[in-house]
């Protein structure tokens, strides 16, 4: 245990005075992937492409779209693989991310590629939002279960739902702009404004809401999906539903910053089918029309996804997210 | 000052001698004193700088004067978190202030038994992360917790369960000061009372609560300093109740709007600015209460008072062991609420997160870096600045910034740090988010208290020491290391074991800046209780305690080892 914390500040030391040595051509990647499958990805690619060395900058989706955009006269990033829909919407608009239709596009499913003109983007994989439901909570209070967006407008359940703040959780802002595109910004901003009198409190992280209706602290979170899904593998009494009105959602996808040959070879191997294939080890759905096998407890989404506009929901956000703050932030303790 | 020993030792040689280990004093001295400069410099003001700029500036880096807090004074969600701060401040100031104020009187001013026990107990909140007893609370009051026919109703969500959790953890520091403040209390003050038949609860207004004035303004300010800065609590219990330190998250973290996350933070810096500098206006006052001829009070057996001291004090150790008993019992439940069987499954971190143990290794090298490098640095500048000869103005001023850092919370510090690190055309850049920067963050997060206790320990020795040492052409480094070092024994152990400690347990200052392969014990407890472990986040929060607690037990057997061999001078 000693010897193994003297091996991390003395690396972490070291780190400072001694520059990596490249045998392969170094490709800088941005990504906001989880940390435990950058390796995977890594080995896999240079696997195949020992000529290339991938090297990783990882951070969570707001602190990378930020950095992106700090960088932006003076990019360090060559690849940007795994950052959110929405915010490579953004990177295009500012002009960061540059056109580029790598090999293989057509095997991509299309409703999860760049909408505009000169596509620049490109989804790995798709995540989730839905209600999760606790169904022994429900039977203490009585609780129906909720079939719709609309049913958690009753009476019935206020004070029994939770949702992340769109000004805090990425996923928060999804679901509130899934709404708003949905069922149109008047509509969407009245069914929130009806919500609000049933929500007991609004979190600051996305997956929170699913985990307080896991730990019985809530009886309804609308929350990521994935995470209801790991939490009812684990035992919770939960129940992921995939309410009428469709489910919003976003991707992760892959795009070119410094074209090179190098960095193109990198962006092509993340659409083919084995990138896919590892993709699909964690997210049930993933760019790739021929690769879906199901994960445990996660519904069917398919079906129920809504059509996103990634470019509008980036566009909108200052302002979307300006009204909601003024509407509902500001809204005094559950009485 | 020198000339008067020059002259007595007129021999040109030894002149010679003199003037040259006095020069290679002052080059060491001067030399030292130009790196702590440049240090405090660069880790210290421009980062408070930078933020400063970045609040006037739009989010492309223009000028834009104060449009920016026009703008947050004009949005009725932000004045509202203004208001929501100084109320959850203000209730748990005067709680706590009550509490520990009561809890310390019991300890100082009584004869009840068991008073090392409830002096332990007292003080353990400050080995757990704030994060701990969010979780605690949320078991004991939340819609599944054991006790929430306690709270009538009520839901744990929000003003309540801040309060409740800050009081927690900000009360071992109120008891701190204010056992110190009642204890060096003058016995003739008491006699007289009892001579002139003074009423004892009279006594207490006139004699008792004017002595310890001093002690319990600073505690109020101290506990209402820490409560508006602390971001964790708030975070994990505090449901739709937004303040300015989770404000500053959600314009950092969720929006990226940097210029609006530092607007934020020059609101936050300004309660405590002004808090801090009343508390050393009152410091300044305080001095010569207790001289050389006070008669140190001790207090007699009194059954009634010990009686409900003994009755006070009970309740109070047991709501603290109820918050982290519960907190170490969530750590063994294998699934919150659904499955209540006890095992080691939250402890087995590589199941439920990525890092596995990493943060627990990650804050031990963290922590030990902090009060290694940590503790050379304070000590070293605290002597130059009080023993240094010369130099008058740097020292001065050196002072002056030592004295800032208290007075940032850390959630802006760490904010600072971002903005000045993270600049592509920064130079120390490289910095950025390595375990170096990481270390450098909470050294300067926690200067201010170790440079004061190296202060107090240097200030005790005659400066005659450094006089007659170069009379005997001893050079000032060699008195340093043969003298001062060996007597400031002790005062260096409890800087070491406060860094330690802090450096564990902090999560507000170092949230910004770790890098994945540098995250820190206490930031995985706030992404794990995030991920929806929060059994495991209970289990990190418990080795964390556990491992401060045992720093605390090394730190005391070291220090009563070393007081022996180096502090029997002071005995008389």
């Amino acid at each position: 245990m000693k010897q193994r914390w003297m091996i991390g500040s003395i690396a972490a030391l070291s780190a400072l005075f001694t520059a990596p040595v490249f045998a392969a051509e170094a490709v800088v990647v941005y990504t906001a992937f989880e940390t435990d499958v950058l390796a995977k990805y890594k080995v896999a690619f240079e696997k195949e492409n020992p000529d290339i060395d991938i090297k990783w900058v990882r951070d969570s989706t707001g602190i990378m779209t930020a950095k992106l955009l700090a960088e932006k006269n003076n990019p360090r990033a060559e690849v940007v693989w795994g950052l959110a829909g929405s915010s490579m919407a953004l990177l295009k608009n500012a002009g960061i991310l540059k056109p580029y239709s790598p090999k293989g596009v057509e095997n991509l499913r299309t409703s999860m590629i760049d909408p505009e003109e000169n596509k620049a983007w490109y989804g790995n994989d798709a995540w989730f939002n839905a209600i999760c439901f606790n169904e022994y909570v429900a039977k203490q209070h009585n609780l129906p279960k909720p079939t719709s967006w609309d049913d958690l407008l009753k009476p019935i359940y206020k004070g029994h739902i939770a949702m992340p703040n769109p000004a805090s959780s990425g996923t928060g802002y999804m679901q509130v702009s899934a709404w708003l595109q949905t069922m149109g910004e008047d509509k969407g901003w009245s069914y929130m404004t009806k919500l609000n009198e049933n929500i007991a409190h609004y979190t600051h992280s996305g997956s929170k809401p699913c985990v307080q209706a896991g730990m019985g602290e809530v009886a309804i979170g609308v929350s990521m999906a994935l995470r209801g899904a790991k939490l009812k593998t684990q035992g919770a009494p939960l129940d992921v539903i995939l309410p009428d009105g469709g489910i919003g959602w976003e991707s992760e996808a892959v795009g070119l910053v410094k074209p090179s040959a190098a960095a193109k070879r990198v962006i092509d191997w993340s659409i083919s089918k084995q990138a896919n294939e590892l993709y699909n080890e964690s997210y049930a759905l993933v760019g790739h029309k021929d690769v879906s096998k199901a994960v445990t407890n996660y519904p069917n989404v398919q079906d129920a996804m809504v059509a996103m506009d990634f470019g509008k929901m980036a566009d909108d956000r200052k302002a979307v997210l300006h009204t909601w703050s003024e509407k509902f932030d500001s809204k005094s303790e559950a009485k | 000052m020198d000339t008067s020993i020059n002259r007595k030792l007129a021999t040109p040689n030894y002149l010679q001698r003199l003037s040259l280990s006095f020069s290679r004093d002052s080059a060491l001295l001067g030399g030292i004193l130009i790196i702590l400069t440049v240090l405090m410099g660069f880790f210290i003001l421009a980062p408070m700088l930078t933020m400063f700029a970045k609040s006037v500036q739009d989010l492309n880096g223009n000028f834009i004067g104060l449009s920016n807090f026009t703008a947050y004074f004009q949005s009725s969600a932000m004045l509202h978190s203004i208001a929501n701060t100084v109320t959850v401040g203000l209730i748990t100031t005067a709680i706590v202030g009550v509490l520990s104020f009561s809890y310390a009187y019991a300890l100082t001013r009584s004869c009840m038994p068991f008073k090392t026990l409830f002096q332990i107990v007292g003080s353990a909140p400050i080995l757990a992360p704030s994060l701990l007893p969010a979780i605690s609370l949320i078991y004991l009051f939340g819609n599944q917790g054991i006790a929430k026919e306690l709270l009538g109703g009520a839901s744990i969500y929000g003003v309540i369960g801040i309060t409740i959790g800050m009081a927690f953890w900000t009360f071992p520091h109120a008891l701190m000061i204010l056992t110190t403040a009642l204890r060096t209390s003058d016995a003739r003050l008491y006699e007289a009372a009892t001579v002139l038949k003074t009423h004892p609860i009279k006594t207490f207004f006139m004699v008792t609560l004017p002595a310890a004035k001093y002690g319990v303004i600073s505690t109020l300010i101290l506990v209402f300093t820490l409560v508006v800065c602390d971001f964790g609590v708030p975070k994990v219990i505090g449901g739709s109740y937004n303040v300015l330190a989770t404000d500053i998250f959600k314009q950092v973290v969720g929006q990226q709007n940097f210029a609006m996350g530092a607007v934020t933070s020059v609101l936050l810096l300004l309660p405590a600015v002004l808090a801090f500098m009343i508390d050393r206006h009152v410091q300044r006052k305080q001095q010569n209460l207790f001289d050389s001829r006070s008669v140190a009070y001790t207090p007699k057996p009194h059954k009634v008072r010990d009686g409900i001291c003994l009755l006070f004090c009970s309740t109070i150790a047991l709501a603290i062991l109820a918050v982290i008993g519960m907190a170490i019992y969530a750590s063994f439940v294998t699934f919150w609420p659904w499955n209540l069987s006890l095992s080691f499954n939250n402890y087995n971190f590589s199941e439920v997160s990525t890092y596995g143990w990493t943060p627990y290794f990650n804050s031990l090298t963290l922590a030990s870096w902090v009060a290694v490098f940590g503790t050379v640095i304070i000590f070293i500048g605290a002597y130059v600045i009080e023993k240094g000869r010369g130099f008058g103005p740097i020292r001065q001023l050196l002072q002056m910034i030592t004295i800032i850092p208290m007075a940032v919370p850390g959630i802006v510090l760490g904010l600072g740090y971002i903005f000045f690190f993270n600049d592509v055309n920064n130079p120390l850049n490289g910095l950025y988010a390595t375990m170096i920067l990481l270390v450098i963050n909470t050294v300067v997060h926690y200067y201010t208290v170790g440079h004061m206790t190296a202060l107090t320990a240097l200030k005790q020795l005659p400066a005659e020491i450094e006089a007659i040492s170069a009379s005997i052409k001893m050079p000032q480094y060699k008195s340093f290391f043969v003298i001062t070092l060996p007597i400031c024994a002790p005062a260096i152990m409890d800087i070491a074991a406060y860094l330690f400690i802090n450096a564990l347990t902090t999560t507000s200052a170092v949230v910004f800046l770790y890098a994945t392969d540098t995250i820190p014990a206490s930031v995985s407890v706030l992404n794990m209780d995030d991920a929806g472990q929060t059994g495991s986040a209970a289990a990190m929060a418990v080795m964390i305690l556990v491992t401060a607690a045992l720093a605390k037990v090394i730190h005391l057997i070291a220090a009563s080892f070393i007081n022996k061999r180096t502090q029997a001078w002071r005995q008389k």
